[in-house]
């Protein structure tokens, strides 16, 4: 099912929760919105399920508008932060409420119930847990429970509410995947909340990013990652590097140190800042045009790559370059060492939001 | 090797198990189970026949009838309005809420006999409310309900109360987004997570209507075999100085109380084994 959101404004008292908020969401679609706390993404979700009236605006499903519609008439599967599971139901029960709940006209026969669940529950790796009480689970578990609960009604539109925030990092991987699996099988239109990029960027067709109750982008996560249109998005989507400086004949220059901005002939900017990523900071041993002069202050080695923390000498600021173990061996760096840094792909934010 | 290894008794977080466990049974003893043991040793100065003969004095089994029937109609009348107020107090705001809040505590503080006092002239044939009715509310099993209403509305209320607050919206929310109407969502999620706590409530509620003396003699109107409570009859007996006879009502009174309190404790256990593994 297709979901049109359109010009969605909601207020909680004087706080602006979502402000003139369009998204067009294709079917099958797996979407993440992506912000920080208090950016109007779980907002956002439960208007979309109705358990949150919109001000303003209309929400579509379908091409029909369902602005008015109870949340029991969305045909729309939500998932919890916390779960939500009935505690005094097993898991059985929990997934059948779904069903058994409908009115007798078309509620399923027992033994149609009763394959339906099991059949759900397989899929959730917990067939052995079905007399359990939630209680008796990990959050892991509880969490496939609850979405197991979520598709027994065969939802048209899955909503998920930071599904994985209270689990441990590893659980949070195996169970992410397993969420693109799923989408990839069912083909069910899917919205999930979160705020950790990584999980955004790992399991999403498409990445709204929120920022203030606003859509500060919408694209692939290779679009919002490499072609990030703000500050914002640029800093919410990983670790960055930040160069001031002043933009003027198509470079941006501080002191010393000047380095080509493509496509910026035409502007002539006072306080321009460029972005860098980590991995586009380049060490060298030598000085050429274009690097800063730096103080290796710290190594971090993490598995496969290496974090190198790097203290400017021309200004009291640090810098971060992130390089493979093989390449850091190669360079043979160490604490106190001087070297130079080079930007490989810079993106100058100017004020008035103005990217080039 | 340290001298702590060698030490086979696990350590208690918190300390002082043993000197609370001693306090809590010699309190226990001393206030609860030695008073009332004293009704079982002073029932024994009665032969067994003269014990069944007054136990079973029509009088006495017309008392138990009604006490216990009144008692349990009021436990029940407390379930569902308690229910209802807890559910009001909690879920709504309304202006004076703290005051009704506070309204709630009342009949714990109240004396008994001032409650039963002012029921009385309320539900008195001539009474405000008595005199809308064609039949008698006042010193009928009627005027006794409503007074072991009024003194048992506490305790439903405030047992239901803290449960309703730590219900999460979310599992209502869920319950609505699976496809629930509101009555299914009250039934089948929010009853089912109440009913350990309505079951404490109606359990206590029943328990202190019971034993109710002092509001009920007013309004209940003492009529032999009609509006007789046990407890007036055990009343009555001590005032003669008949005290085994009076112990003899008691124990009948203790013991029943005593199988009823089980079995609700035993309901309890089985409606709470689901939440605590």
């Amino acid at each position: 099912m297709s979901i049109q959101i359109q010009n969605v404004s909601k207020r909680f008292g004087t706080f602006q929760a979502l402000q003139d908020i369009s998204i067009d969401i294709q079917s099958g679609e797996l979407i993440a919105l992506l912000g920080p706390s208090g950016s109007g993404k779980t907002s956002l979700l439960r208007v979309i399920a109705g358990l949150e009236t919109s001000d303003v605006g209309e929400i579509f499903f379908d091409g029909q508008s369902i602005t008015n519609h109870h949340p029991k008439e969305r045909n729309v599967g939500f998932v919890f932060q916390h779960y939500a599971l009935f505690r005094h139901m097993t898991v059985f029960e929990n997934v059948a409420y779904g069903l058994r709940v409908r009115p007798r006209k078309t509620r399923p026969s027992k033994a149609e119930i009763e394959a339906k669940v099991m059949e759900l529950l397989r899929l959730v790796k917990l067939e052995n847990f079905a007399d359990r009480y939630p209680t008796q689970l990990s959050g892991g578990q509880r969490q496939r429970v609850a979405l197991a609960r979520a598709l027994a009604v065969e939802p048209k539109v899955l909503l998920l509410d930071e599904p994985f925030g209270a689990l441990d990092a590893k659980v949070r991987k195996e169970l992410r995947r397993w969420l693109r699996k799923l989408h990839d099988d069912f083909h069910i239109t899917s919205i999930f909340v979160t705020h950790d990029q990584e999980e955004a960027l790992d399991v999403a067709d498409r990445i709204v990013v929120m920022n203030n109750g606003k859509i500060e982008q919408i694209g692939s996560p290779d679009e919002v990652y490499t072609h990030p249109n703000s500050p914002f998005v640029y800093d919410f989507l990983g670790n960055v590097n930040l160069f001031k400086g002043r933009l003027h004949n198509g470079k941006l220059t501080h002191g010393e140190f000047a380095i080509d901005v493509p496509d910026s002939h035409a502007h002539t900017q006072d306080d321009a800042v460029g972005y860098v990523r980590p991995h586009d900071t380049q060490i060298e041993k030598t000085a050429v045009t274009g690097t800063v002069p730096v103080t290796v202050s710290h190594i971090h080695l993490l598995g496969p790559i290496v974090q190198i923390e790097l203290r400017r000498e021309d200004m009291d600021e640090f810098l971060e370059a992130e390089l493979s173990k093989e390449h850091f061996h190669v360079l043979q760096l160490n604490v106190g060492d001087h070297v130079f840094v080079r930007p490989k792909q810079l993106k100058v934010f100017i004020p008035e939001d103005f990217s080039i | 090797m340290s001298s702590l290894t060698l030490k086979k008794k696990p350590a208690r977080i918190i300390p002082g198990f043993h000197l609370s466990l001693g306090y809590t049974m010699l309190y226990v003893s001393l206030l609860v189970l030695l008073p009332l043991s004293m009704i079982f040793i002073n029932t024994m100065s009665l032969s067994w026949a003269e014990f069944i003969a007054i136990i079973s004095d029509p009088r006495a089994v017309a008392s138990y009838k009604l006490s216990f029937g009144t008692a349990l109609t009021a436990g029940l009348l407390n379930v569902v309005f308690g229910t209802i107020i807890a559910w009001v107090l909690v879920r709504y705001n309304f202006p004076f809420k703290r005051i009704i809040d506070g309204l709630v505590d009342l009949p714990f503080a109240l004396p008994t006999a001032v409650a039963g006092i002012a029921l009385t002239s309320l539900y008195a044939p001539n009474g405000w409310i008595g005199q809308f009715f064609d039949f008698k509310i006042a010193f009928t099993p009627l005027g006794i309900i409503i007074a072991l209403t009024f003194i048992g509305l506490p305790f439903v209320v405030r047992t239901v109360q803290p449960v309703l607050q730590n219900i999460s919206a979310e599992i209502e929310e869920a319950s609505a987004s699976l496809g629930a109407t509101r009555l299914q969502t009250f039934t089948k999620v929010i009853f089912p997570e109440l009913a350990p706590a309505i079951l404490t409530g109606f359990s206590l509620a029943f328990a202190r209507a019971l034993g109710e003396y002092g509001s009920v003699v007013f309004i209940a109107g003492n009529m032999p075999m009609k509006t007789e409570i046990t407890p007036l009859i055990i009343m009555t007996k001590l005032e003669q100085y008949d005290y085994a006879g009076a112990t003899a009502i008691a124990t009948v009174m203790l013991v029943t109380s005593f199988v009823l309190l089980f079995t609700i404790n035993i309901m309890q256990w089985l409606a709470n084994r689901r939440f605590v593994h």
